[in-house]
């Protein structure tokens, strides 16, 4: 099975509440099962991205950080 | 109705939050915006937007000081009489003109404040007000303060709903988490 990222978000620099905002704007636009990553500096989206998921029922499949670089991998839930 | 027949709400914590159904729809956020300042005006609009973007249906409800920031920021004087236009003249109206609760120095403060901002890239008020038009927020002034301050429909922004009274903000705020800054 492959995995495809339907939409990428560079996020970076960015400050709370921007990154969530951004990123739920996005998720809107992909269709279930589709996947987004994002990368992002803040500290904080780490909390912000995990309690997002949780929320709203957009599992978290994939989370992690290099270089100061924090990167995530939303996928869209089925309805 | 004696007081063992109130029936409490239920609450499950036997269940961690991740696994609980959470239905969006439902659940909704609603803010009491009362105070005009930028150091509260601003986690105002931060929560609101986040919270729609979280898809909550979001509701913020501006009364007393806190309509001043929903007055275009080209409008300078408004209110009919004399101590209407007195109050806008010592409180000038507009998201843009925002004062600090402490350490305003006369208007260096926000600057400064707006400054920080900038480099830190953190939206503005005035951004985050626009995104929340465009995020669905209910953004409702409160009708009576609108008279008592001689605030008209015309000196607020666009994008606004319909002013509403107290009983409405609370038929919203009935089972919604509510919030008053």
């Amino acid at each position: 099975m492959s995995i495809t990222i339907a939409t990428s978000l560079d996020l970076k620099g960015l400050s709370c509440p921007l990154p969530i905002i951004k990123t739920a704007k996005a998720m809107k636009g992909l269709a279930p099962g589709e996947l987004l990553e994002a990368f992002a500096t803040d500290p904080g989206s780490v909390s912000d991205f995990k309690a997002w998921a949780q929320t709203t029922g957009n599992p978290l499949v994939e989370s992690g950080e290099e270089g100061g670089v924090f990167h995530f991998v939303l996928k869209k839930k089925e309805m | 109705m004696s007081v063992n027949t109130i029936e409490k709400p239920v609450i499950d914590r036997s269940t961690p939050l991740a696994a609980q159904k959470t239905p969006e729809t439902t659940e909704r956020l609603v803010i009491f915006a009362w105070s005009g300042e930028l150091d509260k005006v601003w986690p105002t609009l931060i929560l609101a937007t986040t919270g729609a973007a979280m898809g909550k249906e979001t509701t913020v409800f501006f009364t007393f000081w806190g309509l001043f920031p929903l007055v275009k920021n080209e409008v300078r004087l408004t209110g009919e009489n004399w101590m209407q236009k007195m109050l806008s003249a010592m409180n000038r109206g507009g998201d843009e003109h925002l004062k600090l609760s402490k350490m305003n120095f006369a208007g260096a403060g926000p600057a400064m404040m707006n400054h920080l901002a900038g480099e830190h890239h953190v939206a503005s008020p005035h951004e985050l007000l626009e995104m929340a038009k465009e995020l669905g927020v209910h953004l409702i002034p409160c009708q009576m303060t609108m008279d008592l301050l001689g605030l008209k429909r015309e000196d607020l922004i666009d994008g606004l709903e319909e002013p509403a009274g107290a009983t409405k903000a609370l038929a919203d705020a009935q089972g919604a988490i509510t919030l008053f800054i």
